[in-house]
């Protein structure tokens, strides 16, 4: 029986047989002028800091429209608020895919808000691009096809120290402090790739806390007895500086290596006081705006220009500028290997077709590179260390 | 053996905070026999009020004075204003409504302050390391604050008028008015007094856990939990249960259960303590007649 529904899927198929027509029912989102892109945001509520990254993006845009779009079409990008809250990210995100009918989503940020939306764009095989967490799960193309991660995981992150600590620190023992998480867990996960099957005979401990827990002071004794000499802490920035204060107190000065998550100078080192923090290790893959050594670094004159041009006014010293800058580079070589051919199975695979790209924000030596099997856009980061009053940056770009 | 001395004395100074929380919830229970849901958020609230004085340059001890006067007043308010409407309604109502007394003390911390962790002050700030650093300077004077604070709380109810009128409006307010006693105000003047000694706590605790607007969400769990172990009616048997339940879940979790399953031990603890005494180690049973 002929329903109303097969009628109109016999129709569709039809139309899309004659290859001239096709284009624009196979291209949603994009017209001869124009291509449409979606993005949700936390623009207020308690993440609401991060609206800075699309902020950004929305400036980037302007300028590239500025200078005739990309293969003539417009960017007309369109960012929700979705409060960093999962049930508004579904509302928000179904609203860009049905009601406004855009291309792709880019860049949207925060790792339960997109875990919600993730089996939605890729049933609908909506590109769930370049997104804004550090989780390694979305790395899977096999199972989500239509999802990709950006910046480096936590858990390649986490290897990386492990790759270092074999390398300059081969006896040592190791204390692990995580967030009883996703998050936190990823490290553990990352430490295992990197130490693999010395992993049991490096670490001696492993130790959890709660988001519910008031203090980590209990965690932080057990850790200090256990020996350990060496302390890599996967927490989010209230525990990191507690971490780093109550070690400070007990007079234990592990190696310590610290989540990029929780290094911010005004959130956690503050707090937990600028010289306990004196030693701290961590990863980084942006070059940082306040640093002196980028004054005369091309890439970084290049932002300079345009947050001056298109940003009067924003944040100098706010890192998510140059995140929102460096991730929509990344988008533009997408969009500019794609060429004429904008449908989501091409961007998907443009994307997946990274090969190498430099991009002005990154530290030199990081480039972003995918295949069909690596939807890691970002596997290598240089390691720097808090002085007391800078993150200094030192050794070679490690990759994991 | 060392180890072990380390979680106990970080223990006992966790459980000072949850002790100094717990006796907000005590005298807000005696003065009015409801628990204060919100009690966490506003103590938070005040604590930022004390930080803004502090950042305007008024010394620590004024600042202080100033913040309990601050939440004296907003405690006193809130009950004449809000729960007074609600005298009558069903004891969930009053439950409701410090249940959104919470979301919007919590929405307003984060409105106003903003939701990055802060540091604040400590007025016990000594720079050295104290006991070979088991404990902190600031750890040692919490606990002496929270025993200030209850040897107050203890001989404001148990030798002051005003206290016993307190206990009388909240435990019998019929006959309480017949004999002159202004009950509404003993109720209002309790929500203002729970409201200074979460504020206190909120001061003493901030330093240690940082302030930010959730501040006081975990701590609230443990608190209640401290208050229920030792007798929500009783301030030295909150004080004692929330020290309790800090050195229970540091050894618990350091030597028995694992972090994992710390703060579920504490609870199971707890709720074997109210099936076999329903008041709480120190709390009185009462009898009523209906």
């Amino acid at each position: 029986m002929w329903t109303r529904r097969t009628l109109l899927a016999t129709a569709t198929a039809a139309s899309l047989a004659p290859l001239g027509r096709a284009r624009a029912a196979a291209m949603p989102g994009v017209t001869a002028t124009s291509i449409k892109i979606g993005n949700t945001n936390p623009h207020s509520g308690p993440a609401s800091s991060y609206g800075a990254i699309a902020n950004a993006e929305v400036a980037f845009f302007k300028m590239v429209n500025d200078q005739g779009g990309i293969g003539g079409r417009m960017i007309d990008f369109i960012t929700l608020d979705d409060a960093y809250s999962p049930p508004k990210t579904v509302e928000q995100t179904r609203k860009l895919v049905e009601q406004e009918g855009v291309a792709f989503l880019f860049n949207s940020l925060g790792t339960p808000t997109q875990t919600a939306v993730r089996a939605y764009l890729n049933s609908r095989k909506v590109p769930q691009l370049f997104i804004s967490t550090g989780a390694d799960k979305w790395a899977d193309p096999e199972h989500f096809p239509w999802t990709m991660g950006w910046q480096p995981s936590y858990r390649t992150e986490a290897t990386i120290y492990a790759k270092y600590i074999q390398h300059e620190k081969p006896s040592g023992r190791i204390g692990v402090l995580y967030q009883n998480d996703d998050f936190g867990k990823d490290y553990l996960l990352g430490l295992k790739d990197g130490f693999g099957a010395a992993y049991d005979r490096m670490v001696i401990k492993e130790v959890s806390y709660e988001t519910t827990d008031p203090t980590i002071d209990s965690q932080v004794v057990t850790l200090q007895s256990s020996g350990a000499d060496v302390l890599v802490t996967a927490a989010t920035p209230k525990w990191a500086a507690q971490t780093i204060r109550k070690a400070a107190e007990l007079n234990w000065k592990p190696l310590h290596f610290m989540s990029n998550v929780s290094v911010s100078v005004g959130s956690v080192l503050k707090p937990a006081g600028l010289e306990n923090a004196a030693g701290l290790i961590t990863g980084a893959y942006l070059k940082d705006a306040t640093d002196k050594r980028w004054d005369n670094d091309p890439g970084m004159q290049q932002w300079r220009q345009f947050m001056a041009k298109y940003m009067p006014g924003a944040d100098l010293t706010d890192g998510n500028h140059v995140f929102g800058y460096g991730v929509s580079v990344t988008l533009m070589q997408v969009l500019k290997q794609c060429g004429d051919d904008l449908s989501r199975a091409n961007i998907m695979k443009q994307a997946a077709s990274l090969d190498n790209e430099e991009v002005p924000t990154l530290l030199p030596g990081i480039r972003v590179s995918t295949s069909a099997t690596n939807f890691h856009p970002i596997r290598a980061m240089q390691l720097q260390r808090w002085t007391g009053s800078t993150w200094d940056l030192f050794g070679d770009v490690i990759t994991a | 053996m060392i180890g072990f001395l380390h979680q106990t004395l970080s223990g006992l100074a966790t459980g000072a905070i949850y002790a100094a929380v717990a006796l907000a919830l005590v005298m807000v229970y005696r003065a009015t026999h409801h628990l204060n849901f919100a009690q966490g958020e506003m103590a938070t609230f005040s604590t930022y009020i004390a930080l803004s004085l502090i950042q305007a340059g008024a010394p620590y001890w004024v600042a202080f004075v100033l913040t309990a006067l601050f939440s004296f007043v907003l405690g006193f308010a809130l009950e004449r204003l809000l729960l007074r409407r609600f005298a009558e309604a069903p004891g969930l109502t009053a439950v409701g409504v410090s249940i959104g007394l919470l979301l919007i003390f919590n929405a307003l911390s984060g409105w106003l302050f903003g939701f990055t962790v802060k540091q604040f002050p400590s007025p016990f700030e000594s720079g050295g390391v104290v006991l070979g650093g088991l404990v902190s300077a600031h750890e040692i004077g919490m606990v002496g604050v929270t025993l200030i604070v209850l040897l107050a709380v203890y001989a404001f109810f148990r030798f002051t008028p005003l206290g016993l009128a307190m206990r009388a409006a909240a435990a019998n307010p019929a006959s309480s008015r017949l004999v002159g006693i202004r009950v509404g105000r003993m109720l209002a003047l309790g929500w203002g007094l729970a409201a200074v000694l979460g504020s206190i706590a909120g001061m003493m605790v901030a330093p240690v856990v940082f302030l930010d607007p959730n501040m006081m969400f975990g701590i609230l769990l443990y608190a209640f939990a401290g208050a229920l172990l030792g007798g929500i009616d009783n301030p030295a048997g909150a004080v004692i249960g929330g020290f309790a339940v800090g050195v229970i879940e540091n050894l618990g979790g350091a030597y028995l259960v694992g972090t994992e399953l710390k703060l579920t031990l504490a609870l199971i603890i707890i709720a074997a303590v109210l099936v076999l005494r329903p008041a709480g180690l120190f709390g009185r049973i009462v009898v009523a007649r209906v």
